[in-house]
């Protein structure tokens, strides 16, 4: 008796274990699982839109040619420089930000509150607010000729375009970083720092020896996330350059190329080797930080 | 705590608080100014962030003249509370499953859903976009609503937070004669939340600013959502800043008054995710 009730238990448990999941299993599956083996299928292929889908197989070929591809290659190194500058800034400024107001002060929250707006706001419409901003006639340039300074076109030249998307981009993702390090901060007994105080350490030697080995798995969150959420930098540089990657590809990355060539040109193998490319440069990152970071961990 | 607690120190810190705080919201506060503005004065320039003529007309405008601009809304409404209302649901029965139901293959799906959220967003478009169309979803509201009504990060948060949940509970409900479900809704899920509140911030506001999904899946100007609008907006009106702020501004306004209401549980929810 009791061997066929714990039988139908188990299938009880089983069959009620997947319905819950039905929903997840169906939106994850076709959605982000299947898509991850069609898109190796697809980088492998040249892709015919026209009435039915249809496929050709290309081998290596879009692979190859990557090589050749110019505006990959700047892609690459606009997406790179991007994340090099980028994310050791918005980490450093986040820590900063969240060590400050992690101190006793009044109005704590208010500050909270206000620092947090720009990352609640679209980057659609941030995107658009500092492009007025940037314009020849906008609020920087009036500021800097208030101050007696000359104004400047700062969308318009290459050299710049891209500094100005990063100046934005910093300003508005490290208040996120910052809530990550404020929880981490909170975590840190005050027993530590009190002792340190004792020894005579000094607040720049309390951070460095306290502060900065403590938070070291919310640093390495923040640099990761900084890392995938820079290489995938899109709705800027497409609503700062509508699209083109402009002036003259300085504003041009990776995830935009790759929409480029599916969107625009209908390339969708080469795209999509594009993406593959992207996505293992990613996880590589990753992986090397992970192992980074462990290894600290083990000393 | 590194800064001395002296006068100083206090006045250093309440500076550069102050002085962030300014940073981050004078563009804010431009563009609400802008908004307000006739276009005459906003492009003759100035400082000035109380207009000098404070008119409504870009309002009006924008809602009245632009035919589209209320439909834009309602798509972007609809689409943000659709995801909201199935992620919160979905990712908590999955959370609820894997933390709590013992059934074969419990521990390779929870693998499979750490496995995903590793997935980097460029993979996935490409072949995102040709699911669409071979499922004939191009342009309709199920393409934005689907792939986006459950997250495998909030499945992870969901699971740790009834890991961690009294298991006694759920016990003498059982006693009672409820089944799993009943469980599920009547107990478990009510006492969630906390952590709910903190998905529909996160979950609401993806779907409200996501840009590259209407982007590639909405060609049909009457299906983009606000974000597209207002990018079409740029381009259709070109130096007619003063209706992209206002436009600019009413997209941004429930969004913020979202985070003020449910700001507490915001904050809670990121150390949550924290990656602890």
């Amino acid at each position: 008796m009791t061997h066929v009730s714990s039988w139908r238990r188990k299938l009880k448990n089983n069959v009620t274990g997947y319905l819950f999941l039905l929903p997840t299993i169906l939106v994850l599956g076709t959605f982000l699982f299947l898509p991850v083996f069609y898109s190796l299928y697809l980088s492998g292929h040249k892709v015919n839109l026209l009435g039915e889908v249809s496929y050709k197989w290309v081998g290596v070929n879009n692979f190859t040619r990557m090589a050749g591809d110019e505006r990959a290659w700047i892609a690459l190194k606009n997406t790179a420089s991007f994340a090099l500058f980028v994310v050791p800034l918005q980490t450093a400024f986040a820590i900063l930000l969240a060590v400050i107001l992690n101190a006793k002060l009044r109005y704590k929250n208010f500050f909270r509150i206000v620092f947090f707006m720009p990352t609640v706001t679209s980057s659609a419409v941030l995107s658009l607010i500092f492009m007025w901003i940037y314009n020849s006639n906008g609020l920087l340039n009036r500021v800097l000729e208030f101050i007696g300074l000359h104004g400047y076109n700062w969308l318009g030249d290459p050299a710049v375009a891209m500094k100005a998307i990063m100046l934005m981009n910093i300003w508005s993702t490290a208040p996120f970083f910052m809530v990550v390090f404020l929880a981490a901060l909170q975590d840190i007994p005050d027993a530590l720092y009190e002792s340190a105080m004792l020894d005579g350490a000094g607040g720049w030697r309390r951070f460095i020896s306290i502060t900065l080995p403590l938070i070291k798995p919310a640093t390495f969150f923040t640099v990761v996330m900084g890392i995938i959420g820079t290489f995938q930098l899109f709705d800027q540089s497409y609503i700062f350059s509508a699209g083109s990657g402009g002036p003259n590809n300085s504003t041009l990355t990776v995830a935009l190329l790759i929409y480029q060539y599916a969107f625009k040109n209908l390339d969708f193998g080469y795209a999509s080797a594009l993406a593959v490319m992207l996505a293992a440069v990613i996880m590589i990152v990753t992986l090397i930080q992970r192992k980074l970071f462990a290894e600290e961990k083990l000393n | 705590m590194v800064f001395q607690q002296s006068k100083w120190g206090k006045a250093i810190l309440y500076f550069l608080l102050f002085s962030y705080g300014c940073i981050t919201v004078a563009p804010f506060l431009w563009a609400l100014s802008s908004s307000f503005k006739p276009l005459s004065e906003i492009v003759s320039g100035g400082i000035n962030f109380i207009p000098k003529e404070f008119t409504l007309q870009n309002y009006y405008d924008i809602f009245v003249k632009e035919p589209l601009f209320l439909r834009w809304m309602y798509n972007s409404a609809l689409i943000a509370v659709v995801a909201t209302v199935c992620n919160t649901l979905f990712n908590s029965m999955a959370g609820y499953a894997l933390a709590r139901i013992e059934f074969a293959g419990n521990k390779i799906m929870f693998i499979l859903i750490l496995a995903v959220q590793m997935i980097p967003g460029q993979l996935t478009i490409v072949p995102a976009y040709l699911i669409m169309k071979q499922l004939d979803l191009l342009n309709t509201y199920a393409a934005l609503t689907l792939p986006m009504m459950a997250n495998a990060t909030f499945i992870f948060m969901m699971r740790q937070f009834f890991l961690s949940f009294p298991k006694e509970l759920e016990e003498a409900a059982e006693m009672d004669g409820l089944n799993r479900f009943g469980v599920f809704f009547r107990i478990a899920l009510p006492l969630a939340i906390p952590a709910l509140a903190a998905q529909t911030i996160f979950v609401f506001m993806g779907a409200w600013n996501e840009f590259l999904k209407p982007l590639m899946f909405m060609s049909d100007k009457s299906m983009f959502t606000l974000t597209l609008g207002l990018n079409t907006f740029k381009g259709q009106y070109i130096s007619h800043w003063n209706y992209i702020m206002a436009a600019s501004m009413v997209f941004t306004l429930p969004a913020l008054l979202i985070y003020a209401f449910f700001n507490r549980f915001f904050i809670k929810g990121i150390t949550f995710t924290g990656g602890k």
